[in-house]
């Protein structure tokens, strides 16, 4: 005997869920960026035509030197961008974090809103801000610092080729430690209070508690904070453009992906615009970008246990 | 001992106050100073910064130049509407996804689930120059409806991943009792599953919002001008015109400011809650 079973309707109700969201973001997203991505490997010639033209655009912005000086002074300049944000941000978020979580402690939730405040603002508006700011003319805070007695410090940091990139990067540290600050502390709140009072009966002290209880626990999220910082880093233009334009100046000090992009795309004074070596520029940004991902995956993901808690 | 204890005790505490003060003050110092300033004459935001406007320094023409030269009120209503739409259809289109691909197991269901993964990791900004082409192949180019299309792609992947984990969390005797009274899939999704899942969606509104408003690259590339600029871009471009003209910036920044931390202070809650409930974990 044999059970005939009715043949399935074809599910219609998926196409439904699925349909709309995923055309939208298959041609708008997916669909540019291997475009781009394939645009990097042609050549457009001045009238626009386009010929297929393999590594070219890859080896003239490694090696030629009229791409590749400014290519590897913006590749450094983002290395040394995150690197301030991972040594600053990161360790003031995690401090923030702890100090916040401790027990019962008043206000804290009034803390919390006030520190990320800052996040929720345009990063063009905070650069105009510091901008203001650090500005001699306004002096507040070349005032500031002779009130506390280093008024001989006081520079215009933002306008001087050694500490202009260092200056953007603590302002943006300034905006985004809210960020990193609330995803430590939400890992922090889920440590059951068991294991820290085991700790406490030991006798091991508040910072032994901290250092081989806590971070441990917590380290899956400080690895993915780093991989966050690393994506939103090298991705970053607003700020620079805010403050400094598309040249980046002082004499390209303050040059970044984003920014080196933006003007291989749009061309800028003598130079013009190159929608092929843009896709170029975007496709190395994706590789660096790739490279970190695939690098916090498989070796930070797998070596950090999950603690299953 | 107890005594001693206690002491100590309060005394980590003032530390731990101290330290957290202190850094509330450097957060919000500098917005604290760019709002007191826009209120003053041009000679009182030089001579004296950090003091508050009185009778005598008190002045509104930085707003009234901003209102005037600029089309302040046009840009707002621009990033009102892009906002509104872009944080609907993310929402909308977002839960049905993450509604389809956690529910039903369909031929393409691990596919779609990675490629709408990698769109958390790997930012949509890398795409620009094929999306400029798009859009100017479809005639989009300056219009808002470019901006929206791309917030709602832009949205998209970190919405589902969030409203998944909370759609999973739904009791299954819910669904399996409406199937049985032969509920439809589309009609279940709509009147089970959206108001349940209503507190999820709030946090995802707050995270989508915020990289829309403030976004400066998209609006710069795909709607710089004709009045379809978007606020930031307008302050953007408004200070760069008018920088010498300290009311004038100072005011264009407060009234970009002030909206936001409005915003900020009713929706916190939700926020700091989506935070810190492991949504984004």
């Amino acid at each position: 005997m044999t059970i005939i079973r009715p043949a399935r309707p074809f599910p219609w109700h998926i196409l439904f869920f699925i349909s709309p969201g995923l055309f939208i973001y298959l041609t708008v997203s997916v669909y540019p960026l291997l475009d781009t991505l394939w645009l990097g490997f042609y050549h457009e010639a001045d009238d626009g035509q386009l010929s297929f033209a393999g590594l070219n655009n890859y080896s003239k912005l490694l090696f030629n030197a009229i791409w590749s000086d400014p290519f590897w002074n913006a590749a450094w300049n983002n290395l040394k961008f995150f690197i301030i944000h991972m040594l600053v941000q990161n360790p003031i978020a995690l401090l923030l974090a702890v100090l916040m979580s401790s027990s019962k402690l008043r206000l804290r939730s009034t803390y919390r809103t006030l520190i990320f405040m800052p996040t929720m603002l345009s990063v063009v508006i905070i650069g105009f801000v510091w901008q203001l700011i650090l500005s001699p003319i306004w002096g507040i805070s070349e005032n500031f610092l002779y009130s506390i007695g280093l008024g001989h410090w006081f520079d215009a940091w933002l306008g001087k080729e050694g500490s202009a990139l260092i200056t953007l990067a603590l302002i943006s540290v300034w905006q985004y430690v809210g960020m990193p600050m609330m995803l430590i502390y939400a890992a922090l709140l889920g440590i059951p209070d068991e294991l820290q009072d085991a700790s406490v009966v030991d006798g091991s002290s508040g910072w032994q508690t901290f250092l081989y209880i806590k971070l441990p626990l917590i380290m899956p999220t400080i690895g993915m904070v780093s991989i966050l910082t690393f994506v939103a880093n090298f991705n970053a233009f607003e700020l620079i453009y805010a403050v400094k334009g598309a040249l980046a100046g002082p004499n390209f000090s303050t040059d970044i992906m984003g920014t080196l992009f933006y003007r291989t795309f749009f061309g800028f004074q003598l130079q013009q615009g190159s929608s092929t070596m843009g896709a170029a520029v975007a496709t190395l940004m994706f590789l660096m970008i790739l490279l970190g991902v695939v690098f916090y995956l498989f070796l930070f993901q797998r070596r950090v246990q999950r603690f299953a808690l | 001992m107890k005594l001693f204890n206690l002491r100590h005790d309060s005394s980590k505490k003032l530390m731990i106050h101290a330290v957290l003060i202190s850094y509330t003050l450097i957060a919000l110092f500098p917005i604290w100073v760019v709002i007191i300033n826009s209120f003053k004459s041009r000679k009182a935001i030089f001579n004296d910064p950090l003091a508050l406007p009185t009778a005598d320094t008190f002045t509104l023409i930085g707003f009234e130049e901003v209102l005037l030269r600029s089309e302040f009120g046009l840009f707002f209503s621009n990033s009102m509407i892009v906002t509104m739409i872009s944080i609907f259809c993310v929402l909308l289109f977002g839960a049905m996804i993450a509604w389809a691909l956690t529910e039903y197991k369909f031929p393409g269901n691990l596919a779609i689930s990675v490629i709408v993964a990698m769109g958390i990791m790997i930012p949509i900004r890398l795409g620009t120059i094929g999306i400029l082409e798009l859009m100017s192949s479809l005639n989009l180019v300056n219009t808002l409806t470019s901006l929206v299309l791309v917030y709602i792609a832009q949205g998209l992947p970190l919405a589902v991943y969030i409203l998944s984990e909370f759609i999973k969390q739904v009791p299954k005797e819910l669904k399996e009792a409406a199937r049985c009274d032969g509920v439809g899939e589309i009609k279940i999704f709509f009147t089970i599953i959206v108001p349940l899942i209503r507190p999820s969606i709030a946090t995802v509104a707050v995270f989508t919002m915020i990289p829309i408003w403030n976004d400066l690259w998209f609006p710069l590339i795909l709607a710089p001008s004709d009045g379809n600029q978007t606020i930031t871009l307008g302050v953007q471009q408004f200070i760069g015109q008018y920088v010498t003209d300290w009311n004038s910036v100072l005011a264009s920044l407060t009234l970009a400011i002030v909206p936001v931390l409005i915003l900020y202070l009713v929706f916190s809650r939700q926020l700091i809650r989506g935070l810190t409930s492991g949504a984004v974990k």
